[in-house]
């Protein structure tokens, strides 16, 4: 077996994930009620062209010039962030957000896409810069404000799904730079906190075994009380933080947590979205017959909602199908950021999976009930030229990184 | 050792793939859970999806008057709709009710249609349904599975005929929009505004639905009105604050000549704020709410007097005298008279040029005049041979320049562009190259010819007169003014001698001199004369003469006379300045300097047939 030339699992992965995800595509437009998205899987096409050439451009860079323009990347996508925060508009059912840049009123972009690549290539920059894996708070403290200020950005949109998925890319660019479980833990311990902080009964269980765990592994002393302090004001200021939500984001997380609390408004878009995924059954109602997307139960079902009409078309079966799919292709980026050859690509591969495993994650368990519904895309499956592009870079780059350790004869065991 | 150490990256790598296909696992453990062992369950309530969305529509917005007196608002009205599981429980229902509600086998299809379109929404069957008529059909409730009576705003137009063309009207989406998609946010039955600033403003007027849910049965039958407490309630759209008098447009309607067609504008100067807008005939837009029948609309839209056309926007009329400003005006500004210059040919009654000969509306001719009587005069000779004095090409270019071949610019929909060459090859093109003669010259210098205009831009041309500086804001309705765009480029001394002009049409031999003395005015008078029928009179002036607050032009179609139509507008200027203690001014005491200008080719008048159809009211803007 050859394993020179270009990456071809991947390139298959991909190809059938596109597939079946347009076909997904075509079938959310075929409704009895008339939609505007009935066509929409021929504009997707016209994405996947421009995807296709992304890919073949980033296929050419080499891992030297990226790690060289990281920076100015960077710079420039926190730069469009921020520009975004002023003149941005909404699309859709978030008409109210400020998550797209547009010229002349025509959206032509989410630079929350971009940023997240531009922030995988800086930490990839910064971490395979390192000799030794990071292991304290003043190491984590430069990979952390690399992150914080394109989150931050991004959370003030708002875009709660985004925010999320720029700390799925942090917590495995960590991992992968060598960073210690018990680190990782400590680092997300505020955010744990922050979670637990609406019962004061679970806070204080989690401060204890905190206290325990800090005393356990012993970092500095001043590291130990950081940390403490922070997960002790992470839940005195979630009340404040919680009123600070929009309530359509607070509604959004408490029917997360209880759907039945408000069947109408906002846990009608899981209910319905259950209903359609368990009406499939084993084997579904067939392709393009789903009733509930039919009969415009389902929401966006052509973007958030999209693998709702496969658990319902093409029952458990096609979800088995899928997912399987999504784990091989997560899995082959797994591989190749191991076979790399250096550090950079290394890091740049792993980034790129953690960032497609936090949006596979995100919208498919938000599908069943087991995710808040945040609104960002299924990778190859929504409807959206921004986020297809960027994961069109993100395979290009795989596929560089790993055709280069190939080239160099480089094949672990 | 790196953390790029090969061992450690493969210890890594084993330990993501775990964590990988642990967190798949788990997925697909919460689908198999769903789809599988939970799978039947869901399949019912998917079956029998027992929540139904009824929208509950959003208010329209209100519209004011300057003062915030309000123009249009909502009141209850009963709406009756059903909702069904099929089809057929559909048809069946609608047949049981066809009688109590008149329905007739065409308006069933079309039911059936829309239900087709939104199957999980309520079908409306009627808006606008009288009380006994909704106690009857809830007497009846029992055999009519999923009927739904709620109240639903409805649009109210106070005022009626009065301001009928500003306002506009509301008509529901029709199918062809719907499927269109050219309207956002648009849905089975929302109100969209279809005429006056109801369609110019539709968007921040809709408002936004709420939804509110009903529970039935799997039989479509409603089982409960509204579970739980959880209704997203309808926003009332935003309240539009026109610049609009309202007592004074009432008053217009009032004055304005019984039976006779026509229009009235009625403008602040300064701000360019349309006070009052009024056009005969007029229609009630109540008549359009809860839906009109093809019938009513056919007579409405097709009558002979044409009432849903604003005369004032969408009527294009010779301009006649009160157009002499203008070529004076130019001529003032290119240096080439003086106010006390005189022409080379004194009027005798006409003037003789090429072979033609050019008759003055006086027969007896006027004499050896200077500009300023010639203006307050209104001597066609003396403005003939002014206008061959500017040259064509020059009368082209200035009107151009002030403005006469373009759209005033108001907020509101179906303005017709005002007819005015902007060079000779307009007449180069329509006639061909040696088919004309400098006779159009004549012709366009005392307003008739190739030119004709709205009565809102000859108001807003009346404006920029008025104005110190000789510019004025475009005339509006809400929009918050834009900065004067079109200026006369005259400087003030030939202002105020055109003024003076102007004051002196009113003033000289006036018989109720005292009368007027508080308040004096200036305008001109106009008569197009008119291939159709009697002659069209103008008349457009303002007052304070001093300091003008206000300009008001009308004009009324076969009124002969300009000094018909002086009156009325010297008492609307009154009413504005003075109150209800204004004097009225009747056609007697008001002695004005009339002509009857005689015009050698004029264009037809309109309302023609072609610029209806051009500017159909039903028209929707998005």
């Amino acid at each position: 077996m050859t394993r020179r030339g270009i990456d071809r699992p991947l390139l298959a992965a991909v190809a059938v994930l596109v597939s079946v995800g347009l076909a997904a595509l075509y079938s959310a437009g075929q409704t009895d009620v008339p939609t505007a998205v009935a066509d929409i899987w021929q504009r997707q096409l016209i994405w996947l062209g421009i995807g296709v050439l992304a890919a073949a451009l980033a296929f050419r860079l080499s891992p030297r010039m990226l790690e060289w323009l990281a920076p100015s990347l960077y710079g420039i996508s926190l730069v469009l962030l921020a520009v975004t925060l002023v003149v941005g508009t909404g699309a859709g059912p978030a008409a109210g957000t400020k998550s797209w840049i547009a010229i002349g009123g025509v959206r032509i972009g989410q630079p929350a896409e971009i940023a997240k690549l531009a922030t995988i290539l800086m930490l990839a920059r910064h971490l395979s810069s390192l000799r030794e894996p990071p292991g304290g708070l003043r190491d984590l403290m430069v990979p952390g404000f690399i992150v914080a200020a394109p989150f931050v950005l991004v959370a003030l949109q708002p875009d709660l799904g985004s925010a999320i998925v720029f700390l799925g890319i942090f917590f495995a660019a960590l991992y992968w730079g060598g960073v210690s479980p018990k680190w990782l833990l400590l680092v997300a311990s505020p955010l744990i906190s922050l979670m637990l902080a609406f019962s004061t009964v679970y806070w204080g269980a989690w401060i204890v075994i905190l206290t325990a765990f800090i005393i356990l592994v012993r970092p500095y002393v001043l590291e130990g009380l950081v940390i403490w302090g922070t997960n002790t004001l992470m839940g005195v200021i979630a009340l404040g933080l919680w009123e600070q939500l929009k309530p359509y984001q607070q509604n959004r997380l408490l029917s997360f947590l209880n759907p039945e609390i408000d069947p109408r408004a906002t846990g009608w878009h899981i209910i319905q979205s259950k209903i359609a995924i368990g009406s499939g059954g084993l084997l579904g109602n067939g392709f393009t017959a789903g009733t509930q997307k039919r009969l415009a139960f389902l929401p966006a079902q052509h973007t958030d909602f999209i693998y709702s009409v496969i658990g319902e078309e093409l029952g458990f079966l096609g979800v088995l199908v899928t997912l399987s799919l999504f784990a091989v292709f997560v899995l082959i980026l797994v591989r190749i950021a191991r076979e790399a050859t250096e550090p950079f690509s290394s890091m740049l591969v792993f980034g790129v999976a953690g960032m497609m495993m936090a949006h596979i994650l995100v919208n498919v368990g938000m599908t069943v009930g087991v995710m808040p519904i945040t609104g960002i895309p299924l990778p190859f499956f929504s409807y959206g030229g921004s986020f297809l592009v960027t994961s069109a870079l993100g395979i290009g780059l795989a596929l560089r990184v790993s055709w280069d350790s190939r080239g160099l004869g480089y094949v672990p065991t | 050792m790196t953390w790029h150490d090969r061992h450690r990256v493969m210890r890594r790598a084993t330990a993501g793939r775990t964590l990988v296909l642990g967190i798949f696992g788990i997925l697909t453990l919460v689908f198999f859970r769903v789809q599988v062992i939970n799978s039947s369950r869901y399949q019912l309530q998917s079956e029998e999806n027992r929540l139904r969305p009824v929208p509950l529509r959003a208010p329209r917005g209100l519209i004011t008057d300057r003062d915030g007196e309000v123009l249009v608002d909502n009141v209850p009205g009963y709406t009756i709709a059903v909702l069904a599981s099929d089809a057929d429980s559909l048809r069946a229902t609608l047949d049981r009710v066809a009688n109590i509600l008149r329905l007739d086998s065409t308006r069933i299809d079309e039911l059936m249609r829309r239900y087709r379109r939104a199957r999980y929404e309520p079908v409306v069957i009627e808006r606008n349904v009288p009380f006994e008529l909704v106690s009857v059909l809830e007497e009846w409730r029992v055999l009519i599975p999923g009927l739904v009576v709620q109240t639903e705003p409805k649009r109210r137009y106070p005022y009626a005929d009065t301001l009928a063309h500003v306002i506009g009207y509301v008509a529901e989406i029709t199918e062809a929009e719907l499927n269109s998609g050219l309207i956002p946010g648009a849905r089975n039955g929302t109100l969209i505004g279809r005429y006056g600033l109801e369609n110019q403003y539709d968007l921040a007027l809709r408002g936004q639905d709420g939804v509110r849910f009903v529970e039935v049965d799997a039989l479509g039958r409603t089982v409960s009105e509204s579970p739980g407490q959880s209704t997203l309630e309808a926003q009332q759209g935003d309240t539009i604050r026109t610049t609009l008098d309202v007592d004074l447009q009432r008053y217009v309607a009032q004055t304005f000549p019984v039976g006779r067609r026509g229009a009235l504008v009625a403008m602040d100067p300064r701000t360019g704020d349309v006070l009052a807008m009024y056009s005969a005939p007029t229609f009630d837009p109540n008549a359009f709410v809860g839906g009109m029948d093809t019938q009513d609309w056919r007579m409405l839209s097709q009558a002979d007097d044409k009432p849903l056309f604003n005369r004032a926007i969408q009527g294009l009329y010779p301009p006649a005298s009160p157009w002499k400003l203008m070529v004076a005006g130019s001529a003032l500004r290119r240096g080439l008279v003086t106010p006390e210059t005189h022409m080379e040919i004194p009027c005798r009654g006409g003037l003789q040029f090429g072979n033609r000969y050019f008759r003055c509306w006086r027969e007896r001719g006027h004499g050896d005049l200077t500009l300023r009587e010639a203006i307050q005069f209104s001597c066609d000779v003396y403005f003939y041979q002014l206008g061959l004095r500017l040259e064509l090409e020059t009368l082209l270019q200035d009107g151009t320049q002030m403005g006469f071949s373009e759209l005033t610019g108001i907020d509101l929909p179906g303005e017709v562009q005002p007819v005015y060459p902007a060079s000779t090859d307009y007449f180069d093109r329509k006639y061909g190259p040696r088919g004309w003669t400098q006779a159009v010259t004549l012709n366009l210098a005392i307003g008739q010819g190739e030119n004709s205009q709205t009565l809102l831009g000859m108001v807003r041309f009346y404006a920029m007169l008025a104005n110190a500086g000789g510019a004025a804001p475009p005339p509006r309705l809400v929009a918050t003014g834009a900065p004067a765009s079109r200026s006369l480029g005259l400087g003030e001394r030939h202002l105020a001698e055109l003024r003076r002009s102007l004051l002196a049409v009113v003033e000289e031999g006036t018989a109720a001199r005292s009368r007027i003395a508080e308040l004096r005015m200036a305008g001109k008078t106009g008569t197009a004369q008119n291939p159709h029928g009697p002659s069209h009179g103008w008349f457009i002036g303002f007052a304070p003469w001093e300091d003008p607050q206000i300009v008001v032009g009308a004009i009324v179609e076969f009124a002969e006379h300009g000094s018909d139509v002086a009156p009325l507008v010297a008492n609307v200027m009154g009413r504005h300045l003075m109150g209800e203690d204004a004097p009225t001014i009747r056609s007697g005491n008001l002695d004005l300097v009339v002509p009857a200008d005689s015009a050698p080719a004029p264009l037809p008048i309109l309302p023609d047939s072609t610029l209806l159809r051009s500017s159909t009211p039903r028209r929707t803007r998005t």
